[in-house]
Protein backbone atom coordinates (compact mmCIF):
# COMPACT_ATOMS: atom_id res chain seq x y z
CA UNK A 1 0.00 0.00 0.00
CA UNK A 2 1.50 3.13 -0.99
CA UNK A 3 1.74 6.40 1.40
CA UNK A 4 -0.41 8.72 -1.77
CA UNK A 5 -3.04 5.82 -1.50
CA UNK A 6 -3.23 6.04 2.29
CA UNK A 7 -3.72 10.10 2.41
CA UNK A 8 -6.52 10.38 -0.53
CA UNK A 9 -8.42 6.96 -0.25
CA UNK A 10 -11.35 7.76 2.50
CA UNK A 11 -12.13 11.39 1.26
CA UNK A 12 -11.88 11.14 -2.73
CA UNK A 13 -14.72 8.89 -2.75
CA UNK A 14 -17.43 10.58 -1.09
CA UNK A 15 -15.82 13.70 -2.60
CA UNK A 16 -17.85 15.50 -5.61
CA UNK A 17 -15.68 13.58 -8.09
CA UNK A 18 -17.62 10.13 -7.21
CA UNK A 19 -20.52 8.80 -9.37
CA UNK A 20 -23.70 9.08 -8.32
CA UNK A 21 -24.13 5.38 -7.68
CA UNK A 22 -20.57 5.46 -5.18
CA UNK A 23 -22.47 8.55 -3.46
CA UNK A 24 -25.30 6.97 -3.09
CA UNK A 25 -23.67 4.07 -1.67
CA UNK A 26 -21.41 5.84 0.86
CA UNK A 27 -25.45 7.79 2.42
CA UNK A 28 -26.16 4.53 3.26
CA UNK A 29 -23.13 2.96 4.23
CA UNK A 30 -22.83 5.61 6.81
CA UNK A 31 -27.18 5.73 7.40
CA UNK A 32 -28.89 2.47 6.95
CA UNK A 33 -31.81 3.74 7.68
CA UNK A 34 -32.30 5.69 4.86
CA UNK A 35 -33.29 3.26 2.49
CA UNK A 36 -36.50 1.86 4.16
CA UNK A 37 -37.16 5.77 5.08
CA UNK A 38 -37.19 6.26 1.34
CA UNK A 39 -39.10 3.04 0.78
CA UNK A 40 -41.44 4.23 3.27
CA UNK A 41 -42.30 7.36 2.40
CA UNK A 42 -42.95 5.67 -1.10
CA UNK A 43 -45.29 2.86 -0.42
CA UNK A 44 -47.08 5.75 1.26
CA UNK A 45 -47.40 7.28 -1.70
CA UNK A 46 -48.23 4.96 -3.96
CA UNK A 47 -51.28 3.57 -1.73
CA UNK A 48 -52.84 7.53 -1.14
CA UNK A 49 -52.10 7.64 -4.89
CA UNK A 50 -54.30 4.26 -5.71
CA UNK A 51 -56.59 4.90 -2.27
CA UNK A 52 -57.18 8.05 -0.73
CA UNK A 53 -58.39 6.23 2.19
CA UNK A 54 -54.66 5.41 3.00
CA UNK A 55 -53.78 8.25 4.05
CA UNK A 56 -56.84 9.18 6.51
CA UNK A 57 -56.05 9.19 10.44
CA UNK A 58 -58.25 5.93 10.83
CA UNK A 59 -56.06 3.76 8.05
CA UNK A 60 -52.75 5.48 9.68
CA UNK A 61 -53.86 4.45 13.28
CA UNK A 62 -54.76 1.06 12.23
CA UNK A 63 -50.93 0.83 10.78
CA UNK A 64 -49.35 1.91 14.17
CA UNK A 65 -51.93 -0.48 16.32
CA UNK A 66 -51.55 -3.42 13.93
CA UNK A 67 -47.35 -2.34 14.12
CA UNK A 68 -46.97 -1.97 17.31
CA UNK A 69 -46.38 -5.90 18.59
CA UNK A 70 -43.75 -6.81 15.90
CA UNK A 71 -42.59 -3.49 16.14
CA UNK A 72 -41.20 -4.25 20.09
CA UNK A 73 -40.03 -7.81 19.32
CA UNK A 74 -37.86 -6.25 16.68
CA UNK A 75 -36.35 -4.28 19.16
CA UNK A 76 -35.01 -6.86 20.63
CA UNK A 77 -34.10 -9.25 17.73
CA UNK A 78 -32.28 -5.72 16.07
CA UNK A 79 -29.84 -5.82 19.14
CA UNK A 80 -29.70 -10.12 18.57
CA UNK A 81 -28.69 -9.32 14.95
CA UNK A 82 -25.93 -6.71 15.73
CA UNK A 83 -24.32 -9.01 17.65
CA UNK A 84 -24.06 -10.99 14.88
CA UNK A 85 -27.01 -13.39 16.27
CA UNK A 86 -30.23 -13.90 14.88
CA UNK A 87 -33.16 -15.09 17.66
CA UNK A 88 -35.68 -17.58 16.35
CA UNK A 89 -37.39 -17.84 19.67
CA UNK A 90 -38.39 -14.57 20.10
CA UNK A 91 -42.24 -15.39 19.12
CA UNK A 92 -42.29 -18.55 21.72
CA UNK A 93 -40.47 -16.59 24.62
CA UNK A 94 -42.74 -13.38 24.05
CA UNK A 95 -46.35 -16.29 24.13
CA UNK A 96 -44.81 -18.10 27.05
CA UNK A 97 -44.70 -14.25 29.05
CA UNK A 98 -47.93 -13.73 28.04
CA UNK A 99 -49.51 -16.80 28.83
CA UNK A 100 -47.60 -17.23 32.18
CA UNK A 101 -48.30 -13.33 33.53
CA UNK A 102 -52.11 -14.27 31.94
CA UNK A 103 -52.60 -17.53 34.08
CA UNK A 104 -51.16 -16.05 37.36
CA UNK A 105 -53.31 -12.95 37.02
CA UNK A 106 -56.68 -14.82 36.15
CA UNK A 107 -56.49 -18.28 37.97
CA UNK A 108 -54.03 -17.37 40.73
CA UNK A 109 -55.09 -14.22 41.97
CA UNK A 110 -51.87 -12.27 41.32
CA UNK A 111 -52.30 -8.85 41.68
CA UNK A 112 -51.90 -7.52 37.45
CA UNK A 113 -48.86 -5.34 38.43
CA UNK A 114 -47.19 -8.60 40.03
CA UNK A 115 -47.99 -10.63 36.69
CA UNK A 116 -46.64 -8.45 34.49
CA UNK A 117 -43.47 -8.26 36.07
CA UNK A 118 -43.36 -11.79 36.67
CA UNK A 119 -43.88 -11.80 32.74
CA UNK A 120 -41.17 -9.17 32.17
CA UNK A 121 -38.70 -11.50 34.10
CA UNK A 122 -39.76 -14.75 32.55
CA UNK A 123 -38.75 -13.36 29.18
CA UNK A 124 -35.11 -12.25 30.73
CA UNK A 125 -35.13 -15.62 31.83
CA UNK A 126 -36.14 -16.82 28.50
CA UNK A 127 -33.05 -14.48 27.03
CA UNK A 128 -30.84 -15.81 30.02
CA UNK A 129 -31.28 -19.24 28.66
CA UNK A 130 -30.66 -18.47 24.92
CA UNK A 131 -27.50 -15.64 25.82
CA UNK A 132 -25.90 -18.38 28.11
CA UNK A 133 -25.74 -21.15 25.52
CA UNK A 134 -24.89 -18.34 22.87
CA UNK A 135 -22.00 -16.74 24.77
CA UNK A 136 -20.79 -19.43 27.34
CA UNK A 137 -21.27 -22.97 25.25
CA UNK A 138 -20.24 -21.07 21.89
CA UNK A 139 -23.47 -22.62 20.50
CA UNK A 140 -25.18 -20.93 17.31
CA UNK A 141 -27.37 -18.82 17.75
CA UNK A 142 -29.45 -20.38 15.17
CA UNK A 143 -29.20 -23.71 16.52
CA UNK A 144 -29.79 -22.31 20.08
CA UNK A 145 -32.97 -20.31 19.54
CA UNK A 146 -34.11 -23.08 17.02
CA UNK A 147 -34.14 -25.21 19.97
CA UNK A 148 -35.48 -22.82 22.01
CA UNK A 149 -38.00 -22.19 20.04
CA UNK A 150 -39.71 -25.67 20.74
CA UNK A 151 -38.64 -25.92 24.13
CA UNK A 152 -40.53 -22.36 24.83
CA UNK A 153 -43.29 -23.33 22.84
CA UNK A 154 -43.38 -26.73 24.69
CA UNK A 155 -43.98 -24.99 28.18
CA UNK A 156 -46.29 -22.37 27.38
CA UNK A 157 -48.47 -26.28 25.65
CA UNK A 158 -47.91 -27.22 29.25
CA UNK A 159 -48.83 -24.91 30.98
CA UNK A 160 -52.27 -23.66 28.92
CA UNK A 161 -53.35 -26.99 27.49
CA UNK A 162 -53.83 -24.44 24.76
CA UNK A 163 -56.24 -22.70 25.64
CA UNK A 164 -56.81 -18.99 25.35
CA UNK A 165 -57.33 -16.90 28.73
CA UNK A 166 -60.04 -14.02 27.58
CA UNK A 167 -59.70 -10.80 28.42
CA UNK A 168 -62.47 -9.99 31.05
CA UNK A 169 -60.67 -13.20 33.21
CA UNK A 170 -58.13 -10.73 33.71
CA UNK A 171 -57.68 -7.97 36.20
CA UNK A 172 -58.06 -4.56 33.89
CA UNK A 173 -54.12 -3.61 33.99
CA UNK A 174 -53.51 -6.46 32.40
CA UNK A 175 -55.74 -5.18 29.10
CA UNK A 176 -54.37 -1.93 29.50
CA UNK A 177 -51.78 -1.44 26.73
CA UNK A 178 -55.07 -1.62 24.65
CA UNK A 179 -56.60 1.79 26.45
CA UNK A 180 -57.37 4.10 23.59
CA UNK A 181 -55.58 7.40 23.52
CA UNK A 182 -55.91 10.20 21.13
CA UNK A 183 -53.27 11.84 20.04
CA UNK A 184 -52.72 14.40 17.27
CA UNK A 185 -56.01 13.44 15.44
CA UNK A 186 -54.58 9.59 15.71
CA UNK A 187 -56.26 7.08 17.87
CA UNK A 188 -53.25 5.46 19.17
CA UNK A 189 -53.51 3.04 22.42
CA UNK A 190 -51.23 2.51 25.78
CA UNK A 191 -49.12 0.09 23.99
CA UNK A 192 -47.73 2.19 21.04
CA UNK A 193 -46.62 4.91 23.52
CA UNK A 194 -44.74 2.03 25.79
CA UNK A 195 -43.08 0.73 22.36
CA UNK A 196 -42.47 4.15 21.18
CA UNK A 197 -40.55 4.74 24.51
CA UNK A 198 -38.72 1.36 24.14
CA UNK A 199 -37.35 2.47 20.98
CA UNK A 200 -36.21 5.90 23.07
CA UNK A 201 -34.51 4.00 25.17
CA UNK A 202 -32.93 1.78 23.26
CA UNK A 203 -31.53 4.22 20.82
CA UNK A 204 -30.41 6.21 23.28
CA UNK A 205 -28.66 2.85 24.78
CA UNK A 206 -27.31 1.54 21.13
CA UNK A 207 -25.90 5.18 20.54
CA UNK A 208 -24.55 6.84 23.24
CA UNK A 209 -23.88 4.87 25.85
CA UNK A 210 -20.73 2.79 26.25
CA UNK A 211 -22.64 -0.33 26.15
CA UNK A 212 -24.08 0.02 22.97
CA UNK A 213 -21.10 1.00 21.04
CA UNK A 214 -19.63 -2.61 22.78
CA UNK A 215 -22.71 -4.22 21.13
CA UNK A 216 -21.53 -2.88 17.86
CA UNK A 217 -17.80 -3.55 18.28
CA UNK A 218 -18.72 -6.91 19.15
CA UNK A 219 -21.00 -7.92 16.10
CA UNK A 220 -18.33 -6.18 13.75
CA UNK A 221 -15.20 -7.73 14.87
CA UNK A 222 -15.31 -9.78 17.59
CA UNK A 223 -11.73 -10.31 18.16
CA UNK A 224 -10.75 -6.70 17.67
CA UNK A 225 -13.30 -6.13 20.48
CA UNK A 226 -11.53 -9.09 22.60
CA UNK A 227 -7.93 -7.64 22.36
CA UNK A 228 -9.32 -3.75 23.07
CA UNK A 229 -10.45 -5.54 26.71
CA UNK A 230 -13.90 -5.92 26.15
CA UNK A 231 -15.76 -9.27 27.36
CA UNK A 232 -17.20 -10.74 24.09
CA UNK A 233 -19.42 -13.07 25.87
CA UNK A 234 -20.77 -10.73 28.63
CA UNK A 235 -21.83 -8.17 25.96
CA UNK A 236 -23.87 -11.03 24.16
CA UNK A 237 -25.14 -12.51 27.27
CA UNK A 238 -26.31 -8.86 28.19
CA UNK A 239 -27.72 -8.01 25.01
CA UNK A 240 -29.99 -11.68 24.95
CA UNK A 241 -31.23 -11.00 28.60
CA UNK A 242 -32.26 -7.26 27.03
CA UNK A 243 -34.09 -8.59 24.68
CA UNK A 244 -35.43 -11.18 26.66
CA UNK A 245 -36.95 -8.22 29.21
CA UNK A 246 -38.34 -6.31 25.62
CA UNK A 247 -40.34 -9.34 24.65
CA UNK A 248 -41.74 -9.49 28.21
CA UNK A 249 -42.90 -6.09 27.82
CA UNK A 250 -43.82 -6.78 24.17
CA UNK A 251 -45.72 -9.47 25.86
CA UNK A 252 -48.17 -7.56 27.69
CA UNK A 253 -48.47 -4.79 24.60
CA UNK A 254 -49.51 -8.20 23.02
CA UNK A 255 -52.55 -9.19 25.31
CA UNK A 256 -53.83 -5.63 25.41
CA UNK A 257 -53.89 -5.58 21.34
CA UNK A 258 -55.88 -8.66 21.19
CA UNK A 259 -57.64 -7.92 24.33
CA UNK A 260 -56.70 -11.55 24.92
CA UNK A 261 -54.22 -14.13 25.96
CA UNK A 262 -53.77 -17.04 23.42
CA UNK A 263 -51.07 -19.53 22.82
CA UNK A 264 -51.20 -19.33 19.11
CA UNK A 265 -50.73 -14.81 19.32
CA UNK A 266 -47.34 -14.42 17.64
CA UNK A 267 -46.24 -17.97 16.18
CA UNK A 268 -44.91 -16.50 12.71
CA UNK A 269 -43.16 -13.38 14.69
CA UNK A 270 -39.68 -14.78 14.37
CA UNK A 271 -39.96 -14.89 10.73
CA UNK A 272 -41.93 -10.86 10.95
CA UNK A 273 -39.60 -9.60 13.37
CA UNK A 274 -36.36 -10.75 11.25
CA UNK A 275 -38.06 -9.45 8.12
CA UNK A 276 -38.45 -5.88 9.56
CA UNK A 277 -34.66 -6.22 10.90
CA UNK A 278 -33.44 -6.55 7.78
CA UNK A 279 -35.97 -4.47 5.47
CA UNK A 280 -34.42 -1.58 8.45
CA UNK A 281 -31.14 -1.94 6.97
CA UNK A 282 -29.72 -4.00 9.83
CA UNK A 283 -26.86 -6.18 8.34
CA UNK A 284 -27.41 -10.18 9.10
CA UNK A 285 -23.53 -10.25 9.13
CA UNK A 286 -23.74 -8.18 12.71
CA UNK A 287 -21.98 -4.67 13.57
CA UNK A 288 -23.97 -2.61 11.59
CA UNK A 289 -27.44 -1.34 12.08
CA UNK A 290 -30.04 0.18 14.04
CA UNK A 291 -33.40 0.89 15.84
CA UNK A 292 -34.67 3.47 13.65
CA UNK A 293 -34.89 0.84 10.45
CA UNK A 294 -36.45 -1.50 12.51
CA UNK A 295 -39.31 0.55 13.09
CA UNK A 296 -39.59 1.70 9.66
CA UNK A 297 -39.13 -1.54 8.25
CA UNK A 298 -42.33 -3.16 10.63
CA UNK A 299 -44.30 0.14 9.31
CA UNK A 300 -43.34 -1.17 5.28
CA UNK A 301 -44.38 -4.60 5.91
CA UNK A 302 -47.17 -3.23 7.74
CA UNK A 303 -48.20 -0.53 5.22
CA UNK A 304 -47.98 -3.19 2.48
CA UNK A 305 -50.80 -5.22 4.57
CA UNK A 306 -53.24 -2.49 4.47
CA UNK A 307 -52.74 -0.81 1.19
CA UNK A 308 -52.88 -4.45 -0.57
CA UNK A 309 -56.21 -4.56 1.71
CA UNK A 310 -57.49 -1.03 0.49
CA UNK A 311 -56.22 -1.43 -3.54
CA UNK A 312 -58.70 -5.11 -3.29
CA UNK A 313 -55.14 -7.60 -3.38
CA UNK A 314 -55.25 -10.58 -1.48
CA UNK A 315 -53.53 -11.00 1.27
CA UNK A 316 -50.82 -13.51 -0.59
CA UNK A 317 -49.75 -10.52 -2.50
CA UNK A 318 -48.63 -9.15 0.79
CA UNK A 319 -46.43 -12.48 1.20
CA UNK A 320 -45.23 -11.90 -2.35
CA UNK A 321 -44.25 -8.23 -1.69
CA UNK A 322 -42.22 -9.03 1.42
CA UNK A 323 -40.22 -12.04 -0.05
CA UNK A 324 -38.87 -9.68 -2.67
CA UNK A 325 -38.62 -7.00 -0.40
CA UNK A 326 -36.57 -9.09 2.43
CA UNK A 327 -34.33 -10.57 -0.41
CA UNK A 328 -33.71 -7.11 -2.13
CA UNK A 329 -32.96 -6.18 1.55
CA UNK A 330 -30.07 -8.24 2.01
CA UNK A 331 -28.60 -7.95 -1.98
CA UNK A 332 -28.68 -3.86 -1.09
CA UNK A 333 -26.41 -4.69 2.36
CA UNK A 334 -24.54 -6.63 0.38
CA UNK A 335 -23.67 -3.86 -2.17
CA UNK A 336 -23.28 -1.36 0.45
CA UNK A 337 -20.78 -3.55 2.57
CA UNK A 338 -18.33 -3.88 -0.32
CA UNK A 339 -17.35 0.06 0.79
CA UNK A 340 -15.61 -1.45 3.40
CA UNK A 341 -12.65 -3.18 0.80
CA UNK B 1 24.65 1.91 32.33
CA UNK B 2 25.20 -1.91 32.36
CA UNK B 3 22.89 -4.61 32.60
CA UNK B 4 23.26 -6.16 35.87
CA UNK B 5 22.37 -2.23 37.33
CA UNK B 6 19.28 -1.27 35.91
CA UNK B 7 16.42 -3.41 36.58
CA UNK B 8 14.15 -4.68 33.84
CA UNK B 9 10.39 -3.43 33.58
CA UNK B 10 9.55 -6.36 32.31
CA UNK B 11 11.55 -9.81 32.84
CA UNK B 12 10.37 -13.40 31.60
CA UNK B 13 11.22 -16.39 32.35
CA UNK B 14 11.33 -19.81 30.70
CA UNK B 15 8.05 -18.84 29.01
CA UNK B 16 6.34 -21.83 27.02
CA UNK B 17 3.38 -22.21 25.46
CA UNK B 18 2.05 -25.43 22.99
CA UNK B 19 -0.72 -25.91 20.55
CA UNK B 20 -1.38 -29.41 20.71
CA UNK B 21 1.82 -31.43 19.61
CA UNK B 22 3.80 -27.73 17.79
CA UNK B 23 5.76 -26.60 20.36
CA UNK B 24 5.47 -22.49 19.86
CA UNK B 25 7.49 -21.37 22.70
CA UNK B 26 10.32 -23.70 24.29
CA UNK B 27 11.43 -21.92 27.46
CA UNK B 28 12.11 -18.34 26.17
CA UNK B 29 13.87 -15.27 28.21
CA UNK B 30 13.18 -11.88 28.02
CA UNK B 31 14.08 -8.81 29.40
CA UNK B 32 12.74 -5.24 28.46
CA UNK B 33 14.97 -2.12 30.30
CA UNK B 34 13.59 1.43 30.55
CA UNK B 35 13.67 4.12 28.04
CA UNK B 36 14.91 1.00 25.19
CA UNK B 37 13.94 -0.25 22.41
CA UNK B 38 13.91 -3.83 21.83
CA UNK B 39 13.47 -5.48 18.70
CA UNK B 40 12.65 -9.19 18.23
CA UNK B 41 13.04 -10.44 15.16
CA UNK B 42 13.11 -14.39 13.32
CA UNK B 43 11.75 -16.37 10.88
CA UNK B 44 8.45 -17.25 10.36
CA UNK B 45 6.67 -19.62 12.60
CA UNK B 46 10.01 -18.59 15.08
CA UNK B 47 7.32 -17.39 18.02
CA UNK B 48 7.78 -13.99 17.49
CA UNK B 49 3.88 -13.19 17.64
CA UNK B 50 3.33 -16.53 20.07
CA UNK B 51 5.51 -14.95 22.40
CA UNK B 52 4.48 -10.99 22.23
CA UNK B 53 0.79 -12.46 22.96
CA UNK B 54 2.43 -14.26 25.96
CA UNK B 55 3.65 -10.97 27.45
CA UNK B 56 0.13 -9.27 26.77
CA UNK B 57 -2.23 -11.36 28.02
CA UNK B 58 -3.67 -12.12 24.28
CA UNK B 59 -2.39 -16.14 25.21
CA UNK B 60 -2.19 -17.55 28.18
CA UNK B 61 1.47 -19.35 28.46
CA UNK B 62 1.74 -23.18 29.38
CA UNK B 63 4.67 -22.37 31.61
CA UNK B 64 7.32 -20.10 32.73
CA UNK B 65 7.04 -16.50 34.83
CA UNK B 66 6.50 -12.70 34.14
CA UNK B 67 7.76 -9.94 36.18
CA UNK B 68 6.81 -6.43 35.92
CA UNK B 69 9.08 -3.90 37.91
CA UNK B 70 10.02 -7.44 40.05
CA UNK B 71 6.54 -8.09 41.13
CA UNK B 72 5.26 -11.39 39.38
CA UNK B 73 2.31 -11.00 37.49
CA UNK B 74 0.05 -13.43 35.43
CA UNK B 75 -2.14 -12.57 32.51
CA UNK B 76 -5.63 -14.14 31.56
CA UNK B 77 -6.61 -11.75 29.08
CA UNK B 78 -5.58 -8.43 27.34
CA UNK B 79 -7.77 -6.52 29.79
CA UNK B 80 -5.10 -7.35 32.83
CA UNK B 81 -2.02 -6.40 30.56
CA UNK B 82 -3.57 -2.96 29.48
CA UNK B 83 -4.87 -2.63 33.61
CA UNK B 84 -0.71 -2.58 34.71
CA UNK B 85 -0.11 -0.28 31.47
CA UNK B 86 1.19 -2.63 28.73
CA UNK B 87 -0.29 -1.73 25.38
CA UNK B 88 0.04 -3.77 22.39
CA UNK B 89 -0.50 -2.67 18.34
CA UNK B 90 -1.27 -6.17 16.90
CA UNK B 91 -0.58 -7.37 13.38
CA UNK B 92 -4.85 -7.83 12.84
CA UNK B 93 -5.47 -4.47 14.24
CA UNK B 94 -7.38 -4.92 16.65
CA UNK B 95 -9.74 -2.38 15.18
CA UNK B 96 -13.42 -2.70 14.54
CA UNK B 97 -14.01 -1.65 10.62
CA UNK B 98 -17.59 -0.23 11.19
CA UNK B 99 -16.29 1.78 14.21
CA UNK B 100 -15.33 5.82 13.92
CA UNK B 101 -11.83 6.36 14.85
CA UNK B 102 -12.76 7.89 18.04
CA UNK B 103 -14.60 5.13 19.51
CA UNK B 104 -11.50 2.91 18.29
CA UNK B 105 -9.61 4.52 20.11
CA UNK B 106 -11.41 4.83 23.38
CA UNK B 107 -13.05 1.35 23.24
CA UNK B 108 -12.85 -1.07 26.24
CA UNK B 109 -12.10 2.32 28.29
CA UNK B 110 -14.84 5.08 27.03
CA UNK B 111 -15.13 8.43 28.64
CA UNK B 112 -18.84 9.43 30.33
CA UNK B 113 -20.19 13.10 30.73
CA UNK B 114 -19.19 14.33 33.70
CA UNK B 115 -22.15 14.88 36.45
CA UNK B 116 -25.45 12.61 36.35
CA UNK B 117 -25.95 12.32 32.63
CA UNK B 118 -22.44 10.33 32.99
CA UNK B 119 -23.17 8.76 36.15
CA UNK B 120 -27.03 8.11 36.12
CA UNK B 121 -27.96 8.01 31.98
CA UNK B 122 -24.17 6.55 31.27
CA UNK B 123 -24.01 9.65 28.33
CA UNK B 124 -20.50 9.13 26.53
CA UNK B 125 -19.00 12.19 25.74
CA UNK B 126 -18.19 12.00 22.27
CA UNK B 127 -16.97 15.47 22.01
CA UNK B 128 -13.97 14.80 24.67
CA UNK B 129 -13.10 11.25 23.16
CA UNK B 130 -12.96 12.79 19.61
CA UNK B 131 -10.32 15.51 20.98
CA UNK B 132 -7.91 13.22 22.87
CA UNK B 133 -8.17 11.08 19.61
CA UNK B 134 -7.20 13.84 17.32
CA UNK B 135 -4.30 15.17 19.94
CA UNK B 136 -2.90 11.59 20.14
CA UNK B 137 -3.13 10.95 16.52
CA UNK B 138 -1.50 14.46 15.62
CA UNK B 139 1.44 13.75 18.72
CA UNK B 140 2.43 11.25 16.36
CA UNK B 141 2.57 13.52 13.27
CA UNK B 142 0.13 11.88 11.00
CA UNK B 143 -1.27 14.61 9.00
CA UNK B 144 -3.61 12.87 6.45
CA UNK B 145 -6.24 11.74 9.11
CA UNK B 146 -8.34 14.94 9.79
CA UNK B 147 -12.00 13.81 11.36
CA UNK B 148 -12.12 11.31 14.46
CA UNK B 149 -15.46 10.44 13.53
CA UNK B 150 -14.78 8.75 10.21
CA UNK B 151 -15.37 4.83 9.98
CA UNK B 152 -12.00 3.05 10.16
CA UNK B 153 -13.47 0.96 7.41
CA UNK B 154 -12.94 4.09 5.19
CA UNK B 155 -9.28 4.65 5.72
CA UNK B 156 -6.21 2.91 4.38
CA UNK B 157 -4.48 0.08 6.18
CA UNK B 158 -1.97 2.79 6.71
CA UNK B 159 -4.31 4.84 8.46
CA UNK B 160 -5.74 2.24 10.31
CA UNK B 161 -2.32 1.20 11.53
CA UNK B 162 -1.48 4.89 12.06
CA UNK B 163 -4.61 5.14 14.53
CA UNK B 164 -3.41 2.02 16.51
CA UNK B 165 -0.42 3.09 17.75
CA UNK B 166 -1.84 6.45 18.68
CA UNK B 167 -3.77 4.39 20.72
CA UNK B 168 -1.05 2.62 22.25
CA UNK B 169 1.15 5.14 22.64
CA UNK B 170 -1.87 7.26 24.26
CA UNK B 171 -2.47 4.61 26.88
CA UNK B 172 0.61 2.82 27.76
CA UNK B 173 2.21 3.70 30.66
CA UNK B 174 5.04 0.67 31.28
CA UNK B 175 5.36 -0.59 27.96
CA UNK B 176 4.14 -0.52 24.22
CA UNK B 177 4.05 -3.52 22.43
CA UNK B 178 4.11 -3.46 18.50
CA UNK B 179 3.71 -6.11 16.22
CA UNK B 180 4.68 -5.45 12.62
CA UNK B 181 3.94 -1.81 13.38
CA UNK B 182 5.26 -0.86 9.32
CA UNK B 183 4.25 -4.06 7.67
CA UNK B 184 1.72 -2.45 5.74
CA UNK B 185 2.80 1.47 6.08
CA UNK B 186 4.40 3.68 2.57
CA UNK B 187 7.61 4.78 2.98
CA UNK B 188 6.42 7.98 4.45
CA UNK B 189 4.37 6.58 7.35
CA UNK B 190 6.94 4.54 8.20
CA UNK B 191 8.66 7.42 8.95
CA UNK B 192 6.45 8.31 11.24
CA UNK B 193 5.32 5.43 13.11
CA UNK B 194 9.42 4.90 13.52
CA UNK B 195 9.57 9.18 14.81
CA UNK B 196 7.05 8.37 17.49
CA UNK B 197 8.45 4.94 18.92
CA UNK B 198 11.71 7.18 19.47
CA UNK B 199 9.54 9.90 21.04
CA UNK B 200 7.98 6.97 23.35
CA UNK B 201 11.54 5.90 24.18
CA UNK B 202 12.98 9.68 24.79
CA UNK B 203 9.65 9.96 27.00
CA UNK B 204 11.35 6.97 28.51
CA UNK B 205 8.61 4.30 27.92
CA UNK B 206 10.09 1.10 26.39
CA UNK B 207 8.77 -0.47 23.52
CA UNK B 208 8.65 -4.40 22.15
CA UNK B 209 8.71 -3.91 18.26
CA UNK B 210 8.34 -7.08 16.48
CA UNK B 211 9.61 -6.52 12.80
CA UNK B 212 10.59 -7.92 9.55
CA UNK B 213 12.03 -5.34 8.04
CA UNK B 214 15.70 -4.99 9.02
CA UNK B 215 16.99 -2.02 7.75
CA UNK B 216 13.86 -0.39 10.71
CA UNK B 217 15.48 -2.60 12.87
CA UNK B 218 18.98 -1.83 13.13
CA UNK B 219 18.16 1.87 12.44
CA UNK B 220 16.03 2.67 15.77
CA UNK B 221 16.54 -0.84 18.19
CA UNK B 222 18.59 -0.60 21.03
CA UNK B 223 19.15 -4.96 21.81
CA UNK B 224 17.69 -7.29 19.29
CA UNK B 225 16.11 -10.68 20.40
CA UNK B 226 16.56 -13.18 17.66
CA UNK B 227 13.67 -15.77 18.09
CA UNK B 228 14.52 -19.23 16.05
CA UNK B 229 12.08 -22.26 16.36
CA UNK B 230 10.42 -21.60 19.71
CA UNK B 231 13.68 -20.09 21.59
CA UNK B 232 15.57 -17.28 21.76
CA UNK B 233 18.99 -17.77 19.63
CA UNK B 234 20.90 -14.64 21.21
CA UNK B 235 20.43 -10.87 22.13
CA UNK B 236 22.60 -8.53 20.06
CA UNK B 237 22.76 -4.89 19.01
CA UNK B 238 22.91 -3.09 16.23
CA UNK B 239 26.40 -2.26 16.87
CA UNK B 240 27.74 -5.83 17.90
CA UNK B 241 26.43 -7.41 14.83
CA UNK B 242 25.51 -6.06 11.51
CA UNK B 243 22.24 -6.96 9.65
CA UNK B 244 24.03 -9.98 7.45
CA UNK B 245 24.72 -11.41 11.09
CA UNK B 246 21.85 -11.05 12.48
CA UNK B 247 19.92 -12.82 9.54
CA UNK B 248 22.48 -15.40 10.05
CA UNK B 249 21.95 -16.41 13.27
CA UNK B 250 18.01 -15.70 12.61
CA UNK B 251 17.86 -18.17 9.62
CA UNK B 252 20.44 -21.01 11.83
CA UNK B 253 23.24 -20.13 9.18
CA UNK B 254 25.39 -18.99 11.95
CA UNK B 255 25.01 -19.40 15.87
CA UNK B 256 25.73 -16.71 18.21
Amino acid sequence: MSATETSTKGPAATGRGASPALRAQHVLHEHPWVSPLVLLVLSIVVFTSLNPDFAQPRAISLLLQQTAVIAALGVGQTLIIITGGIDLSVGAAAILACMSSALLSSQHGVPAPAAILIGVLIGALCGLVNGALVSRINLPPFIVTLGTLSIFTAITLMLTGGSTVQGSKMPGAMTAAGTRVPLFGLDLNVGIIVVAVLYLAVGYALGFTAWGRRVFAVGDAPEAARLAGISVSRVRLSVYIVAGVIYGIAAWVLIGRAGAASPNGVVDANLASITAVVIGGTSLFGGRGGVIGTVLGALIVQSFAIGLTLVGLDDEYRVLAVGVLVIAAVAADQWIRKVRS
Amino acid sequence: MTESTRRPVLSARGIRKTFGRVVGLDGVDLDVFPGEVLAIIGDNGAGKSTLIQCLTGALVPDGGTLELDGTPVSFRRPQDAKDVGIETVYQSLAMSPALDIATNMFLGREIRRPGPLGSVFRLLDTKAMREKSMAAVQQLGIRTIQNPGQRVETLSGGQRQAIAVARAAAFGSKLVVLDEPTAALGVRESGLVLDAIKALRDRGLPVILISHNMPHVWEIADRIHIQRLGRCAGVITSSSHDMTQGVAIMTGAATL
